[in-house]
């Protein structure tokens, strides 16, 4: 176990790497919130969460991953080239004309994603469709649905948290990033999310409160989430917006703003002290 | 007019610009937005007047609702987000609470056709215009650059009714001065000539332009007309490009079905038909630099003039 998350800390360094090179090569995206999703998403799919397979990326029994915060895009990106759906050189080519990795997750181009996003709010409805078809076939894979925090001032996140609640849909499960910050500002001042576990609970799901950085957390509220019975589960991830590169940590500019190559340079930096640290 | 086609500002930075000099004049005024006013650039507005600026969250059917009931209240909200996720989110709220009652609501929908660039297709709003326009009672206008945004917007204001503006994110070439007159409702005859009329609207204008300045040289007479605003369309001004040129080409930073060509169609088909040709999208398009998507998905001077010698047939 202290190895597995060993190696996942190790894992999620070269994301952030990734991420970061991807970004800074595009001149364009989000930083912000792909680098606080690195820890779930890597814990997602190197850390046993997800039954997947890259060979069989089609496999019916598969685990749906939905990346409802579409802009967080080089995060999946980054975690599929390093499960080995895609080739690593291709992660050079986000955002740029021809590119399957399109500026947000785009099933259209990129056929082994479970769905194109973009428009915010959508994910989890999605997911409650491929729940109740799952039921339906007597399949035992679950929806694990990435939000954001902005993304949860749109209505349809609470219709569809509303739904999934009452018809008791546990093989649903939610991670809310909650980071604090949207485009505009932090959330405090746009729209208080808070108490948010209450709300969540209110809508009868089954709430585990993480410290979304903390890999070894992450991990288990996962496998807890996976597991639990008669509700679905929503992990409220705490989160830091630009996490892991000191300069981006609670800095909105980098919501929407991608890293010059100076700003790349002391970030693969301070991931290379971050790995240095753990090995 | 101008003849130069020198970038000047995006018509969305036009747009918070002037929003903060009419709201100052009238105390109404009211700017909602919905967690994009950095994009949208409503910002200007709630940076000087920040008391009449409201920013609801990423809430865009919400906040559609909420403009029609500070309308109904005496207000003029203008409410803005990205052109698609505002059209798209807001549809019902929009039909339901602003059309039906006729109430005085301005929306503003930015980053509007492919030119969004890399952001992708999720962003890119391209139904936005067919949408508005299916909206009994609406206004829906396109303004091609920053003058046309300074002179159009205070008429919006005046207008008592719903209005759909549509901006652009990159820079826009300047084709007005302030010593040109635009009046909303009135299509803008660009340039005169007698062998085509090329209708275009936004970002195309300058496009239209630039093609009616290449046809020129090889002998094809153009009439270039901005159709800013789309709806109602200046139908008397379609008629007589119907009469006087010999065919109509529309050019529109937008899906085919619903928009420029499907509204100017309909009056040259009841009034004086000629014949027509449409430049637009068929599809969605995808991330890329955006020079790169107008060049691909045939939306510049060079795939015009190509439609235009077509047209009036001329061998390309
Ligand atoms: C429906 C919709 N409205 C607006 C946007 C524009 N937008 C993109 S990201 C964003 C802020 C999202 O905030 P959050 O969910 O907290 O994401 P994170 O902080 O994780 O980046 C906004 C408003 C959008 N993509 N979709
Ligand atoms: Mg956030």
């Amino acid at each position: 176990m202290k190895n597995q998350i060993k190696e996942l800390k190790l894992t999620a360094i070269r994301i952030r790497e990734e991420i970061l090179k991807m970004l800074a090569e595009s001149k364009s995206g989000h930083p912000g919130g792909s680098l606080s999703a690195v820890e779930i998403v890597t814990a997602l799919y190197f850390g046993g969460i997800l039954k997947h397979d890259p060979q069989n990326p089609d496999m019916p029994e598969r685990d749906r991953f939905i990346l409802s915060k579409g802009h967080a895009a080089p995060v999946l990106y980054a975690a599929l080239a390093e499960a080995g759906y895609i080739d690593k050189t291709l992660l050079s080519t986000l955002r740029k004309f021809g590119s399957p990795l399109q500026g947000h997750p785009d099933k259209r181009k990129l056929p082994l994603l479970e769905a194109s996003t973009g428009s915010l709010g959508q994910g989890i409805s999605l997911a409650i469709g491929m729940a109740h078809a799952a039921l339906l076939n007597h399949e035992s894979h679950q929806m694990f649905v990435l939000i954001g925090d902005g993304e949860s001032n749109e209505g349809q996140i609470w219709e569809s948290a509303m739904y999934a609640g009452h018809h008791k849909l546990d093989n649903v499960n939610v991670i809310l990033d909650f980071n604090g910050y949207q485009l505009d500002d932090a959330n405090r001042v746009i729209l208080d999310l808070d108490p948010i576990a209450d709300k969540w609970q209110a809508n009868n799901w089954h709430v585990i409160d993480v410290n979304g950085h903390d890999m070894e957390a992450v991990h288990s509220a996962l496998q807890l989430a996976k597991a639990f019975k008669g509700k679905p589960t929503v992990i409220i991830a705490r989160t830091i917006k630009g996490a892991g590169i000191s300069f981006m940590e609670n800095n909105n500019k980098f919501h929407g703003v991608a890293p010059t190559q100076e700003e790349l340079k002391q970030g693969l930096a301070e991931l290379q002290e971050a790995r240095a640290v753990l090995v | 007019m101008r003849n130069d086609y020198i970038l000047g500002k995006a018509t969305r930075l036009a747009y918070g610009e002037t929003l903060v000099e009419i709201g100052k004049q009238n105390k109404n005024i009211v700017v909602l937005d919905a967690d994009l006013s950095k994009s949208t650039m409503s910002n200007r507005f709630q940076a000087t007047i920040p008391e009449r600026f409201f920013n609801v969250g990423i809430s865009e059917a919400n906040m559609v609702s909420m403009a029609a009931g500070f309308a109904s209240s005496g207000k003029i909200p203008f409410a803005s987000s990205f052109a698609t996720f505002l059209m798209s989110k807001g549809f019902d709220q929009m039909r339901q609470s602003i059309a039906y009652p006729n109430l005085n609501v301005k929306l503003c929908g930015s980053h509007s056709g492919i030119c969004i660039g890399e952001d992708g297709p999720s962003q890119m709003g391209i139904e936005d215009i067919a949408l508005a326009c299916s909206l009994p009672g609406f206004t829906v206008v396109c303004p091609a650059d920053e003058e046309a945004v300074r002179q159009l917007l205070p008429q919006i204001v005046e207008h008592n009714g719903p209005v759909y503006i549509r901006t652009s994110r990159p820079k826009a070439a300047q084709i007005y001065e302030s010593s040109d007159t635009l009046t909303l409702g009135k299509a803008q005859i660009l340039r005169d000539g007698t062998d085509l009329t090329i209708a275009a609207m936004g970002m195309m204008v300058v496009e239209a332009l630039k093609a009616a300045d290449t046809l020129e040289k090889i002998g094809v007479s153009v009439r270039v007309v901005d159709f800013h605003t789309i709806k109602p369309v200046d139908k008397a001004t379609i008629v007589s490009c119907a009469k006087e040129t010999a065919a109509i080409l529309t050019v529109e930073e937008h899906l085919l079905d619903g928009g420029l060509a499907s509204i100017i169609a309909r009056t040259v088909a009841e009034t004086h038909p000629v014949k027509m040709a449409f430049i637009g999208l068929d599809d969605y398009a995808e991330s890329g630099a955006p020079d790169e998507l107008l060049d691909r998905y045939g939306l510049r001077a060079v795939d015009i003039i190509g439609k235009a010698k077509e047209l009036v047939g001329l061998s390309n």
